[in-house]
C-alpha cells in the first residue's frame, strides 16, 4: 500500500502511527485507509495492536507520532473521547457495555444524538421523534420485545446487540466494532453478520475479529495487523492464502 | 422512586415537624403531651443533618462520588450562619464592642476583617453560605472531575480537603474564634432570640420547608434525564465518554448543588445548636454522614433522610444512656450494613427493582409490533 | 610529694604575683575606673602579702572586707580574696554566691551547712559556738563582682569541664577584666577543646577593651568568626559602630561569613527534621503501601493497627518491668516482634472475617473498616481507659548528639534508622521470600496465580497479614513520639494516605519517596509558614498534585492500566 494524502474520499485516514508504552511498541508506523461506506475487518494475533488502534482513533491513546484524519479534514489526536464521538465516531468495545440500570429503552435514549450539555439534560423531555427513532432501532437490533427491562438483565448476546443500539442511535457515520461476535451462539452471529452489513448500507465499518467463518461471512475487505503493522491486506482470500498470515495467526 | 414514596417522604418531615411544634406550643410544660423546646430543636438538627445526607446522596448514590469530606461544606454554611449571629450579638458581647467579635477583642485585634464585611446583613449571609461552598465545590471539583481522578483517590483528597480546612479553622489568625468558633448567639433577623420556644418552632419548620424543597430539586434532577446521564456516568462512565457526553460537567453540577444543599444544611444547624467550631470539619464527621445514607439505603433519596434522622435518634438515645456504647454501636452499625445490608433500610422494603431511577420519562407507547408479540406470548 | 608540694608552691606565688602586678601595669597605664578599683585591691594583696606568707591562721587576704556593712567594701573583698590566690578563695566565694556565708563578730567567716550547722571555710571544722553571725551582704554589684571572680577562678579548676564551663561564662560575660587571668589560664591550659573556648572568651572580652591594638582586635575578630554560632555574631554585631575602618570591615565580614555558616547549619537541622518526619511518615505509611498499594484495600483502621502496636508496647514494658527488670532495656527491642504480630493476627482476622467479603467494592471497604476502627477505638478506650498512657524511653534513646552546628536527639535518629530497617525488611520479604513471589503473583493475576496452584485466599490473608504487622511495629516507634492514646492512630491514618497515594500506588519506593519529599517539604516549610500552615499548604499542594498526576510520583506503568 502506498502513502497518499488525506483525501476527500476517505472517512478515515491513518497513517505512519506509532504508540509505545514502556518499551512495547503497541503500534508500529501503523498506516490504514477506509473509504466511506466501506466496511473492513482487521484480525490479528493477540498483542498485534488492534485494541490500542481503536483506543487511538477514539482519542482514549495519544500516538507517540502519526497521523489520525477522520472525514479527510479532522485531526483526530487533538481531540479527546466526547469531541471525537460528537463527531460521529461510535465504538463498541469487545466486553458489551451497556448502563446496567437503565432499561433497555433508556439506554438508547441516552445514546440518541443531540445536545450533551448537563443543562440541556436537565430539562430535557422525550419527543415525538425521540421516541419514533428509538422504536426504530429496537426494531433493527431485535430488542423491541424487551425495551422494558434493565440493561444489566440482558443476555450477553442481547447486551451486544443493544450496546450496537446504542450505537446506531449517536447515528455515526463511522463505527469501531471490537469482536461483536466473541461468546454468541451460531446463531446469533449469523444474525449479527447481517445487522452489521445493514449498518454498512449507510456508515462506514470497521470490524475487529478473530472469528473467521465471521469474518468470511462478512465478505469485505481484510487487514491483518502484526506487531503493531499492517502484515497483510486485502480480500479474505488473498489474506488467508498469504503465507506470513498463516505463519504468525492461522497457523498450518 | 415512586410518587407515593415522594409524597409519603415530605409528608413525614413536614407532618412530624409541625406536631412537635403543635405539640410543643398548644399543650402545657408538665402535661404528658408537651414537647420540650430541647426535642424541637433536636428534631431540627436532625432534619439539618438530613439535608447533609441528602447532599451526600445526591453525589454518592447518583454519580458514584463518595464524599468524605461533605461535612466541610455543611460546616462552611454554619459558619456563614455563625458569623451573622455573631455580628447581632453587637454591644451585648463581654467586651461591649460594637464593631468586634469578643474573640476578636481578646486577640487584640482592632479592625474587622473584610471577610466580615456585611455579615450582619442577613441576605449576604445566605448568599455567602450559598456562594462560598458553592465556588469550593466548583474549583474543586473541576479539578478533579477534569483530570479524572475518581474511586477511592477523590475519596481521600475529599478527606484531605475537609481536614486542612479543620488545621486552617482552628487555627485563631483565620479569623473565626479559632478551637472555640463562634457561638453565644443572642438573636437574628432583627431582634427574634434565639432562645425564645416560638423562635426555635420557626427554625425547626424552616428546617423542615427547606428540607422538603431539597428533596424535591434533587428529585427532579435524578429523575430528569440529566439524572439518567449521571447514573449511567457512575456506572460506566467511559461508556459515556464514548457516547459523547463530558461526565466531568454532569459530576460538577451534581457535585456543586451537592455541597450548596449541605451548606444551606449548616446554616440551618447553627441556630439550633447555637455553636459552630472547627470540629464540624474533622473527617470522622463526613464518613458519619456517609454512612447515614448507607444505613438509609443509598441511591434513594427517602433512604438518606431516613438513615440520618435513625441514626441521630439512635445517636441521642444512646450517649444518654450507654455513652461508652455509642462508638461500638456506630462502628457496628458501619460494618453489618455494608456487609449485610448494601441497600440499606430501604432496600428492606418491598420495591420495584430498579433502585436509581424509577421512572422512565414517559412510559413508551405499546407498538403494534410488541402488541401482536404479547398477545403470542399471554 | 616533696617536689609537688613546691612546684605547687611556686605556682601559687606566679599567680599571686601575675595578679597583682597586671593591675599595678593598669594604674601606670592610667587606667580608669574599673582598673582603678581593681588596683586598690592589689595594694591591699600587696599588704597582706608577708601575712599570707605565715602559715599561722590566715584568712585569705581581704576576707575580713567581706564583714562589712558598706557594699564598696564588700565588693573589694570580694576582688581581693579572689586575687589572694588562695585556695580557700573558691569555696568561700562559691558559699558566698550560695548564700551561706556568715560573718561572726571577730570578722572571721563561717560557712552555714545545710543542716543550720556552721564550719570554718578556711578548715572545714566545726564551729561548735560560732556566737553573733550574720550574713554576708549581697547587692547587684557585689552579686557581678562574686561571678566575675568566682569565674575566673575556675578557670584554673583542675576538672577540665569546670574550666570549660567557666570559660563559657567569661565568653557569654565579656568581662575585660578576665583578661589577664585568661590569658594565664591560656598558657597553661593543656585541653585543646577548653583551650579554644578560652580563646573565645578572650576574643569577646577583648573586644570591649577599647585600649586593644587594632591587631589584637582583628585576631579577635578572626577567632569569634571561626565559632561561628550565633553569641560569636551577636558579639560582632555590637562592633559595628565607632571601630577603626579596617575594624568595622572585618566585622562585617565575619557577620556574614557567621550567618552563611549559621544558615547552612540551620538548613541541615531542618533537613534532618524532615527526613525524622519523614521516616515517622514513612513507618506509618509502609503497612498501607502494602494493603492499599499492594492489595488494592481501603484500610481506614490502619491508625489502629498502629495504635494497637503502641499498646503491645506499653504491655510488653509493663511485663517486663514486672517479670524481668534486667531486660528493660531491651524492652522496646522486645516489643517489635511481639506488636508485629499482634497486629498481624489482627490483620488477619479482619481480613478473614470481614474484608474478603468487600473485594472489589473499594467504597464499601472503606466504610466497613473505618466502622471497625470506631470500634477498636472504643475497644481500647474501654479496656485501657481514655487517658495517655506513660510508655518508657530507654537510656539509649534519650539525650541529643550534638554534629557541628547540629542536634541530633537520639530518639529520632533512632526512628530513623527503625523505618530504613523496616522498609529493607519490607522490601527484602516481597523480593526474596517465597510468600513475597507469591503475594506478587496475586496481585498481578490473580486468576493465573489460581490455576498455578496458588492458594490465593490465604496469600490474601498473609498479605494483609504483613501490611498490619508493619502497621504494629510503626506503632512501637510512634510510642516514643506520640501520646499513647485510643486515638493514635486518627492523627495517621490521612497522612499516610497522602503518603501513598503521592507516591504512587503499588509502589514501595514510591513510598519512600513520598514520605520523605513530604517530611521534608513540610518541615521545610514550617519556618516560613508556621506548622499548622505549613501542613495546610503541604495538603493542598497535595490535592493540586493529585489532579495533575493521578497515579502519584511514581505511577504503575503499562498499557493495561486503566485510567
Amino acid at each position: 500500500m502506498t502513502a497518499i494524502g488525506p483525501t476527500s474520499d476517505t472517512v478515515l485516514y491513518v497513517n505512519g502511527v506509532t504508540k509505545v508504552f514502556d518499551g512495547f511498541r503497541a503500534l508500529n508506523n501503523l498506516s490504514l485507509v477506509l473509504r466511506p461506506g466501506e466496511m473492513r475487518a482487521i484480525i490479528g494475533p493477540n498483542g498485534a495492536g488492534k485494541t490500542t488502534m481503536m483506543d487511538v482513533i477514539t482519542g482514549k491513546t495519544r500516538p507517540d507520532t502519526g497521523q489520525v484524519v477522520f472525514d479527510a479534514d479532522t485531526d483526530l489526536t487533538k481531540l479527546d473521547e466526547p469531541a471525537i464521538a460528537q463527531l460521529g465516531i461510535g465504538r463498541k468495545f469487545q466486553k458489551p457495555t451497556v448502563f446496567e440500570h437503565h432499561t433497555v429503552w433508556d439506554n438508547l435514549l441516552l445514546s440518541l444524538a443531540g445536545d450533551r450539555a448537563p443543562g440541556f439534560a436537565l430539562f430535557a423531555r422525550q419527543t415525538k421523534a425521540e421516541r419514533e427513532r428509538i422504536e426504530g432501532i429496537l426494531r433493527t437490533v431485535r430488542l423491541m420485545e424487551h425495551r422494558n427491562r434493565r440493561g444489566g438483565d440482558l443476555s450477553h448476546g442481547q447486551k451486544q446487540w443493544l450496546e450496537i443500539g446504542m450505537l446506531l442511535a449517536q447515528e455515526p457515520k463511522l463505527l469501531l466494532v471490537d469482536e461483536p461476535v466473541a461468546g454468541m451462539t451460531d446463531h446469533e452471529t449469523a444474525q449479527t453478520a447481517e445487522l452489521l452489513r445493514e449498518i454498512n448500507r449507510t456508515r462506514s465499518v470497521v470490524v475487529v475479529e478473530h472469528d473467521m467463518d465471521f469474518v468470511r461471512a462478512l465478505g469485505v475487505r481484510v487487514t491483518c495487523l502484526h506487531e503493531g503493522s499492517v502484515l497483510s491486506e486485502g480480500t479474505i482470500d488473498h489474506v488467508s492464502a498469504d503465507p506470513k498470515v498463516v505463519e504468525v495467526y492461522l497457523g498450518r | 422512586m415512586s410518587r407515593l414514596a415522594a409524597t409519603l417522604t415530605i409528608a413525614c418531615v413536614l407532618g412530624s415537624a409541625l406536631l412537635l411544634i403543635v405539640l410543643n406550643q398548644a399543650t402545657p410544660p408538665g402535661s404528658a403531651a408537651h414537647v420540650s423546646t430541647y426535642a424541637v430543636s433536636l428534631a431540627g438538627k436532625y432534619l439539618s443533618y438530613a439535608m447533609l445526607a441528602l447532599a451526600v446522596d445526591l453525589v454518592w448514590g447518583f454519580a458514584g462520588i463518595l464524599s468524605l469530606g461533605h461535612a466541610a461544606f455543611f460546616a462552611l454554611g454554619g459558619y456563614a450562619m455563625g458569623m451573622y449571629l455573631m455580628r447581632q450579638i453587637g454591644t451585648r458581647g463581654v467586651y461591649a464592642n460594637p464593631d468586634l467579635p469578643d474573640f476578636m477583642v481578646f486577640l487584640n485585634w482592632h479592625e474587622l476583617p473584610w471577610y466580615w464585611w456585611g455579615f450582619n446583613w442577613f441576605p449576604v449571609a445566605v448568599l455567602a453560605a450559598l456562594l462560598v461552598p458553592g465556588i469550593l465545590a466548583l474549583v474543586f471539583g473541576w479539578l478533579a472531575f477534569r483530570s479524572r481522578v475518581t474511586g477511592v483517590y477523590l475519596s481521600i483528597i475529599t478527606q484531605a480537603l475537609t481536614y486542612a480546612l479543620l488545621l486552617a479553622f482552628f487555627r485563631n489568625d483565620m479569623g473565626f474564634g479559632g478551637n472555640n468558633g463562634l457561638t453565644d448567639f443572642k438573636d437574628m433577623l432583627g431582634g427574634i432570640s434565639l432562645q425564645s420556644d416560638a423562635t426555635r418552632c420557626g427554625l425547626l419548620l424552616a428546617t423542615a420547608i427547606l428540607l422538603s424543597a431539597a428533596f424535591l430539586l434533587t428529585r427532579a434532577m435524578v429523575l430528569s434525564r440529566y439524572g439518567k446521564v449521571l447514573v449511567a456516568v457512575r456506572d460506566a462512565e467511559s461508556r459515556t465518554r464514548f457516547l459523547g457526553y463530558r461526565p466531568e460537567r454532569y459530576k460538577l453540577v451534581a457535585w456543586v448543588v451537592s455541597a450548596m444543599i449541605a451548606s444551606i444544611g449548616g446554616a440551618l444547624y447553627v441556630p439550633q445548636v447555637g455553636i459552630i467550631n472547627p470540629g464540624e470539619f474533622a473527617p470522622a464527621n463526613s464518613i458519619e454522614a456517609v454512612i447515614w445514607v448507607a444505613i438509609g439505603g443509598r441511591g434513594t433519596l427517602s433512604g438518606a433522610i431516613l438513615g440520618a434522622v435513625l441514626v441521630n435518634f439512635g445517636k441521642t438515645l444512646f450517649t444518654g444512656a450507654l455513652p461508652e456504647l455509642w462508638l461500638f454501636a456506630l462502628g457496628g452499625l458501619f460494618i453489618a450494613v455494608t456487609l449485610f445490608l448494601p441497600n440499606g433500610i430501604i432496600g428492606l422494603l418491598p420495591r420495584r427493582k430498579d433502585a436509581a431511577v424509577d421512572e422512565p420519562e414517559q412510559p413508551p407507547v405499546l407498538t403494534t409490533s410488541e402488541a401482536a408479540a404479547r398477545e403470542v406470548t399471554s | 610529694m616533696r617536689a609537688v608540694a613546691s612546684k605547687a608552691e611556686r605556682a601559687v606565688t606566679k599567680r599571686v604575683l601575675a595578679r597583682f602586678v597586671a593591675p599595678l601595669l593598669a594604674i601606670a597605664a592610667g587606667g580608669r575606673g574599673r582598673s582603678r578599683s581593681r588596683a586598690r585591691a592589689a595594694c591591699a594583696v600587696l599588704g597582706l602579702w608577708f601575712v599570707f606568707a605565715q602559715p599561722a591562721r590566715a584568712q585569705p587576704t581581704g576576707a575580713e572586707l567581706l564583714g562589712s556593712s558598706n557594699f564598696a567594701d564588700i565588693q573589694r573583698g570580694v576582688e581581693a580574696v579572689a586575687g589572694s590566690g588562695d585556695p580557700h578563695a573558691l569555696p568561700i566565694l562559691a558559699a558566698m554566691q550560695e548564700g551561706r556565708l556568715y560573718a561572726r563578730g571577730d570578722r572571721s567567716l563561717a560557712a552555714k551547712s545545710s543542716d543550720g550547722s556552721y564550719t570554718d571555710p578556711l578548715t572545714g571544722a566545726a564551729i561548735a559556738n560560732p556566737g553573733a553571725v550574720k550574713p554576708v551582704r549581697l547587692n547587684n554589684n557585689v552579686r557581678r563582682a562574686l561571678d566575675a571572680a568566682l569565674g575566673a577562678l575556675r578557670l584554673f579548676s583542675p576538672d577540665p569541664g569546670t574550666r570549660q564551663i567557666a570559660a563559657e561564662a567569661i565568653f557569654k560575660g565579656r568581662d575585660p577584666a578576665a583578661l589577664p587571668a585568661l590569658n594565664r589560664a591560656i598558657g597553661e591550659e593543656k585541653e585543646p577543646g577548653v583551650n579554644r573556648t578560652m580563646e573565645q572568651a578572650r576574643a569577646s572580652a577583648l573586644l570591649l577593651k577599647n585600649d586593644a591594638s587594632d591587631t589584637d582586635k582583628l585576631a579577635a575578630i578572626a577567632t569569634l568568626r571561626d565559632r561561628g554560632d550565633i553569641d560569636a555574631r551577636a558579639m560582632l554585631a555590637t562592633l559595628a559602630t565607632g571601630q577603626p575602618p579596617a575594624v568595622t570591615a572585618a566585622v562585617a565580614e565575619a557577620v556574614n561569613a557567621i550567618d552563611l555558616h549559621l544558615r547552612l547549619w540551620s538548613w541541615l537541622q531542618n533537613a534532618y527534621y524532615g527526613l525524622s518526619l519523614g521516616s515517622v511518615l514513612l513507618l506509618a505509611a509502609a503497612g498501607l503501601a502494602i494493603t492499599f498499594g499492594v492489595m488494592g484495600v481501603i484500610n481506614m483502621a490502619h491508625g489502629e493497627l498502629l495504635m494497637i502496636g503502641a499498646y503491645a508496647t506499653y504491655l510488653v514494658q509493663n511485663a517486663i518491668r514486672a517479670h524481668a527488670p534486667l531486660l528493660s532495656g531491651a524492652s522496646l527491642l522486645i516489643a517489635v516482634p511481639v506488636a508485629f504480630v499482634v497486629a498481624g493476627a489482627v490483620g488477619i482476622a479482619i481480613e478473614r472475617l470481614m474484608i474478603r467479603y468487600l473485594y472489589g467494592r473499594p467504597l464499601e471497604t472503606l466504610l466497613a473498616t473505618f466502622g471497625l476502627s470506631l470500634v477498636l477505638q472504643q475497644g481500647v478506650r474501654s479496656i485501657f481507659g481514655p487517658t495517655n498512657l506513660s510508655v518508657t524511653t530507654p537510656d539509649w534513646m534519650s539525650g541529643a548528639i550534638g554534629l557541628g552546628g547540629l542536634s541530633l536527639t537520639a530518639n529520632r535518629l533512632c526512628i530513623i534508622l527503625f523505618a530504613i530497617a523496616v522498609f529493607a525488611a519490607l522490601q527484602a520479604a516481597l523480593r526474596y521470600t517465597s510468600l513475597g513471589l507469591r503475594m506478587r503473583a496475586v496481585t498481578q493475576n490473580r486468576r493465573m496465580a489460581s490455576a498455578m496452584g496458588i492458594r490465593t485466599p490465604w496469600i490474601d490473608a498473609m498479605t494483609f497479614g504483613l501490611g498490619s504487622g508493619v502497621a504494629g511495629m510503626a506503632g512501637v516507634a510512634l510510642s516514643q513520639i506520640d501520646n499513647v492514646s485510643p486515638n493514635l492512630g486518627q492523627g495517621y491514618i490521612i497522612d499516610s494516605f497522602m503518603v501513598v497515594v503521592f507516591g504512587g500506588v503499588g509502589n514501595l519506593w514510591g513510598t519512600a519517596v513520598g514520605a520523605l519529599t513530604l517530611g521534608v517539604l513540610n518541615k521545610f516549610l514550617e519556618p516560613v509558614a508556621g506548622a499548622v500552615l505549613g501542613k495546610i499548604v503541604v495538603l493542598i499542594a497535595i490535592i493540586l498534585f493529585i489532579q495533575r498526576r493521578p497515579r502519584g510520583l511514581f505511577p504503575t506503568k503499562g498499557r493495561f492500566v486503566e485510567a
